[in-house]
């Protein structure tokens, strides 16, 4: 493919290849603090590719590919071609991700342990990470934790944070000196613009941490903490990995151990400066 | 025509973990997780010790617990559900 | 060391040869293992360089293939043994066929193996009650659209396709190894007769005609998508079976032709055998893949699918059948 870029992302290593220079241009910019993959050999290829010759210069639109295909995924606009790659890396990594069990869910890191976020699209998990961090937390990651069934360990996964519409100007006030993307308007999912992880978060991105907290967040309602029990938290937690099912036994006793071994709470809040509050007098009352 | 017979997996054919009125089960041969509630663990590590009829699984319940009337079918009707499931073969 | 990766012929080398991946650097790998997935082969790569040395990335990628290529395999038995305990009453030879069968019998052929649905050959007085021993068990239809179903059950060597309501996997039930309108016509009674029994009952083909029946499909069946895991099965059934009476069975089927070539194409592909004019078209088509996964070579690819179509109908159906299909489009 005529323009490449490849990076290191927690224990991650993608290739991405692209029909133009600009999302890679965008891409080099965004990650240039970031290690490449290990001994050279990318985990996952991406592409991002024209249907046709000509789609690379009229109306050019990006297709999505790599090792792992979608066939129905509708293609993007080139603008958004940051946005494209992240997609691309998130189907590489929903379906072929297997040394790690994979959770949708945010995650920060105080003293050697780590409190999970996991919710739906909109829930709040990646904008009240990005809080947490700016209280001094360590930004694991928006998207994916990455739990390793031996150990039950939490690895990091801190690719560019995607915010969000309101989310957008949330982060933008507790990190104004944060390196952003471009403002990428309208998209599939509404407004969004990437965040570059603090600096604290990629030097730190290759030292686990131990589950201490598993939170439901749920953006919207007034002030409210409740326990989730056991077996809704382990069918939520099924729901929210893409790769349960394909690691077997080990997915099994990864998730039953964490479920075991960790609270669950659910957390409603009005606002992220409430939210942030709740989890951190949670943290103490641990 | 003799009674059909419930067989359930081998002995170590399940991990199974206990979360809180359900268990969740994991089922080596298919890789599948299933969550049952009581009795069905209880059914399944009956089985699993040997394969029964559905009249001794009944008499072997009624050890046990204190069975309403009725049950003999709500009985037949989880058998059938757990042979559709893969977790117990009808023989 | 700088190469340029031209086509899979690099993927071929490194499983007829593993040594051979000595002298790859990292770009070398990276081609190779993009290559090997967008084959479906990268589980079969990683048994066959296992143990070599290698790039730390590039066990932990391969240790992942072979944990994938376990888990699909415990999969795809699975699905044999509930069709196995569905279809137990109707009393009829239940033959597995392709990946599932390689697997079953512990074959050569299935390590590393990547398995998609279950194939099952059941003789074709039976194929009413296994059907609705199958609706009963849970499984239904893919696509209820009676055109097509018409289509399957008078022409098609299989029913339509099924899947399992709440496993999510999908059965494929073959009365023969072709479809009826394809020139060549295997028989279908000698493939059951000559079948061999597992330990749980069920069956697989015997080895000549496993390797009959992947010949078919690589050449009479398909458009060589795929191609290049096939010829690895004929290689590893070849090497474990041998090829004593291959061409009288063969030509019984009808299949003389497809064997041979498949076996000459092996030859060359794998080892140092001589390919003809014809053998190096196929070689071109199932080695179009490129250091990033992509396919190549777009006008082979091309006339393949076309020739496909047209050698499983005559011409006059085959218009019928797409003018049908647009029209209702």
């Amino acid at each position: 493919m005529r323009h490449a870029f490849s990076v290191r992302i927690g224990p991650v290593g993608f290739r991405i290849g692209s029909d133009w220079r600009a999302p890679i241009a965008a891409l080099e910019t965004l990650y240039r603090d970031y290690p490449g993959p290990r001994d050279g050999v990318a985990d996952f290829t991406v592409r991002l590719f024209a249907r046709r010759p000509w789609r690379r210069f009229v109306r050019p639109s990006v297709e999505i590919g790599g090792d792992y295909m979608l066939p129905e995924a509708a293609p993007l606009p080139l603008r958004q071609g940051v946005l494209a790659a992240e997609m691309a890396m998130n189907l590489q990594m929903a379906l072929g991700a297997r040394r790690y069990l994979l959770l949708h869910a945010s995650a920060v890191e105080r003293d050697g342990r780590a409190v999970l976020m996991t919710g739906i699209s909109g829930a709040g998990k990646s904008t009240l990470a990005t809080l947490l961090a700016a209280k001094g937390w360590r930004f694991m990651g928006d998207e994916f934790a990455l739990l390793d069934p031996a150990t039950g360990l939490v690895h990091a996964f801190p690719r560019l944070i995607s915010l969000k519409n309101e989310g957008i100007a949330a982060a933008e006030a507790a990190w104004p000196a944060a390196r952003m993307g471009p403002l990428l308007r309208a998209t599939p999912k509404g407004d969004i613009r990437h965040m570059v992880p603090d600096a604290r978060a990629i030097a730190a991105m290759d030292t686990p941490a131990a589950p201490a907290l598993l939170a439901f967040p749920r953006y919207g309602f007034a002030n409210e903490t409740r326990p989730v029990p056991p077996a809704e938290a382990f069918v939520r937690m099924t729901q929210a990995s893409t790769n349960y099912v394909a690691l077997g036994e080990a997915g099994f006793r990864g998730l039953t151990g964490l479920i075991a071994q960790v609270p669950s709470v659910a957390i409603d809040y009005p606002d992220g400066m409430s939210a942030v509050a709740q989890v951190e007098a949670l943290w103490s009352a641990l | 025509m003799p009674d059909a017979l419930y067989r359930g997996p081998p002995e170590d054919g399940l991990l199974i973990a206990p979360l809180d009125a359900f268990t969740a089960v994991y089922h080596r041969a298919s890789g599948i997780t299933h969550l049952l509630t009581e009795p069905a663990p209880h059914i399944l590590a009956i089985l699993q010790e040997r394969a029964l009829s559905l009249d001794s699984l009944l008499d072997r319940l009624e050890r046990d617990y204190d069975l309403a009337d009725g049950t003999r079918e709500a009985l037949a009707a989880r058998l059938d559900e757990l042979v559709e499931a893969g977790l117990v073969a009808r023989l | 060391m700088v190469r340029v990766v031209n086509d899979a012929r690099i993927l071929a080398r490194a499983l007829a040869d593993p040594g051979s991946v000595a002298g790859l650097d990292a770009d070398g790998w990276t081609a190779l293992l993009a290559m090997a997935r967008a084959e479906q082969l990268i589980g079969t790569l990683a048994m066959r360089v296992d143990g070599l040395a290698m790039p730390a990335a590039v066990k932990a990628i391969l240790d992942d293939a072979r944990a994938a290529a376990e888990h699909g395999r415990r999969a795809a038995l699975w699905e044999a043994e509930m069709a196995r305990r569905a279809l137990a009453a109707v009393d009829c030879p239940v033959v597995l066929l392709k990946g599932t069968a390689f697997v079953a019998a512990g074959l050569s052929a299935g390590q590393g193996r990547s398995i998609g649905d279950l194939d099952i050959l059941v003789p074709r007085e039976s194929i009413d009650r296994v059907e609705a021993a199958l609706l009963a068990a849970g499984w239904e239809w893919v696509k209820p659209d009676p055109y097509d179903d018409a289509y399957y059950r008078r022409w098609m060597h299989e029913l339509p396709p099924l899947i399992h309501r709440e496993r999510d996997r999908m059965i494929d039930v073959h009365h023969t190894i072709l479809p009826l309108t394809a020139r060549i016509t295997p028989d279908p009674v000698a493939l059951i007769d000559d079948s061999v029994p597992l330990e749980n009952g069920l069956r697989t083909l015997s080895p000549n005609a496993m390797l009959i029946h992947a010949a078919a499909h690589l050449f009479a069946d398909g458009d060589l998508a795929g191609g290049l895991r096939n010829l690895w099965d004929i290689r590893c059934l070849v090497e474990e079976f041998g090829t004593d009476g291959l061409a009288a069975d063969a030509g019984r089927h009808g299949l003389s032709a497809q064997v041979a070539r498949s076996l000459r194409i092996v030859d060359a592909l794998f080892g140092a055998g001589e390919a003809t004019v014809i053998d190096r078209l196929y070689i071109r088509r199932v080695t179009a893949r490129d250091g990033w996964g992509r396919p190549t070579r777009p006008v082979t690819r091309l006339a393949f699918y076309i020739r496909s179509h047209w050698l499983r109908m005559p011409p006059a159906m085959l218009a019928r059948h797409l003018w049908t299909k647009f029209r209702k489009a």
